[in-house]
């Protein structure tokens, strides 16, 4: 039997992906080494050593931080030249998936998605390792669909946002962003937090992506052409 | 599995060392830090050159305001400066200005004042708010005469960093912003020695270590070579710290 190959994303998509990539690889290991610099996070408008810490995080270790040996100059370099491809590529994927519907054909969430027995469902053939609807092998599933709006709509704008809540320039231009955050350090501890948050979706991500044949969905992902699994 | 995962770690692992082999490469080294020009540029089309730090109430101030950088210069000459309690210290203004100035603690105490809480942010991660109070440094420019070929304005201090003194620099529109003043008080007592008596920059849209300390001379110049290695200050030019400091 011929297999069905589909082609299965855009080039705007494709190319979004991988920008996008690139960046929150070099910013969360840029960003590790940044916060070697000082490795506790605060709630409210102020903290330092002698304030109370809500959580000490620990040393990362030179295997996980850009650049290896602690050198918070160049973790900072790094970390502000991805930040500014990190929030205008993203920006500009929004635009393009906006005009050529991607966003309202392949990531809309239906009320039948977010149904609990819709849901349980998809947990299940998730834990079968099914992750295509037979009936439509192009759509995304339920929890595929929600993973990826919570990290392109809610942690991704998230990051960027207490991101430029860090700056002491920003601050000036824009202090809308300390009154949403509850001041810089708040927005510091939340800036963590959405990173992990990315981390560990890039993690479920790569998971998901070996169990399901890594030669297709690294393949669909370069090129578009995407095998129909039988 | 195993092989897959081992794989996809040591992939990363050769990404991470790729980028320490990559950046020091000139090229690549160049283009990742013209960040700092890009962010300069676009929170300057993005604001208003005059738009003010946030300010706060003194119940928002940090109960205890840590000391950073040098704690005490430690030089005779400081020492002896400290022990007179700085009726002998002078702020020079100099450099490209029509009238040099050599102002004491009253001569500051007698322009205009200006009080801010502020918060401070240090380029680790830290911030603690605090009450300054002092002139405008563009008032003080002003009395100086500051002539229309001056482009930037540099701090030299009486602490020293490897034998120098330390020193910082800032662009015009940062040296007439309304909160940048050269502070002789916090939190409504005298600066004390911690903290960069007898005066300290404030320049509130920055990170700390452009907050020179223990300033000794303000010099107005046209261009920065020549002065340290040339890229505006210690930090700058011996470690890659950048020069504007909005981020």
């Amino acid at each position: 039997m011929a297999a069905t190959v589909i082609h299965r994303h855009r080039l705007a998509t494709r190319v979004w992906h991988w920008i996008n990539a690139l960046a929150i690889f070099i910013l969360i290991g840029s960003g590790l080494g940044i916060s070697n610099a000082h490795p506790r996070l605060y709630w409210g408008r102020y903290g330092a050593n002698f304030d109370h810490a809500w959580t000490q995080l620990p040393r990362f270790p030179s295997w996980l931080t850009i650049p290896a040996s602690y050198n918070l100059a160049i973790s900072r370099r790094w970390h502000l030249f991805f930040a500014l491809v990190l929030g205008f590529s993203l920006l500009a994927y929004m635009i393009v998936s906006l005009l050529n519907r991607h966003f309202q054909r392949d990531l809309r969430v239906r009320r039948r998605d977010i149904g609990a027995a819709h849901l349980l469902a998809d947990v299940r053939a998730h834990l079968a390792l099914r992750f295509h609807d037979p009936e439509a092998p192009g759509e995304y599933n339920a929890l595929q669909k929600l993973s990826y709006v919570a990290v392109i709509f809610f942690a991704l704008p998230l990051v960027i946002l207490t991101g430029l809540a860090l700056s002491p320039g920003m601050d000036a231009a824009w202090p809308w962003l300390l009154d949403l955050f509850g001041g810089r350090q708040s927005a510091r501890s939340l800036h963590f937090i959405a990173m992990a948050v990315i981390a560990g979706f890039t993690v479920i991500h790569l998971a998901l992506v070996i169990l399901a044949g890594w030669r297709n969905e690294l393949r669909s992902m370069l090129t578009g052409r995407w095998r129909v699994p039988e | 599995m195993i092989r897959r995962r081992t794989l996809l770690s040591g992939g990363a692992g050769l990404m991470l060392a790729g980028c320490d082999r990559v950046i020091q490469q000139p090229t690549v080294r160049s283009i990742v830090f013209k960040g700092e020009d890009m962010h300069r540029a676009l929170q300057r089309a993005l604001s208003n050159r005059d738009a003010l730090a946030p300010e706060f109430t003194p119940a928002q101030m940090s109960p205890r305001f840590r000391t950073n950088g040098t704690r005490d210069p430690g030089t005779p000459a400081y020492a002896a400066l400290r022990a007179g309690r700085f009726a002998d210290w002078r702020l020079r203004v100099d450099g490209l200005v029509a009238r040099p100035l050599s102002l004491s603690l009253a001569d500051l105490g007698r322009f205009p004042q200006r009080a801010q809480i502020t918060r401070h942010d240090c380029v680790e991660g830290w911030s603690a708010i605090g009450k300054w109070q002092g002139p405008r440094l563009g008032d003080v420019l002003k009395a100086a005469g500051l002539r229309d070929t001056a482009r930037y304005i540099v701090f030299r201090c009486a602490d020293l960093y490897g034998g120098a003194p330390y020193y910082e620099s800032i662009d015009l529109v940062d040296a007439f912003h309304p909160q940048t003043i050269l502070a002789w008080a916090m939190n409504d007592r005298f600066l004390d020695v911690g903290h960069g008596a007898p005066l300290r920059l404030r320049v509130e849209r920055q990170l700390g270590y452009k907050h020179a300390k223990y300033l000794m001379q303000v010099t107005a110049v046209a261009s920065l070579a020549g002065i340290g290695k040339g890229r505006g200050g210690y930090w700058e030019d011996n470690v890659d710290y950048d020069w504007w400091a909005g981020i």
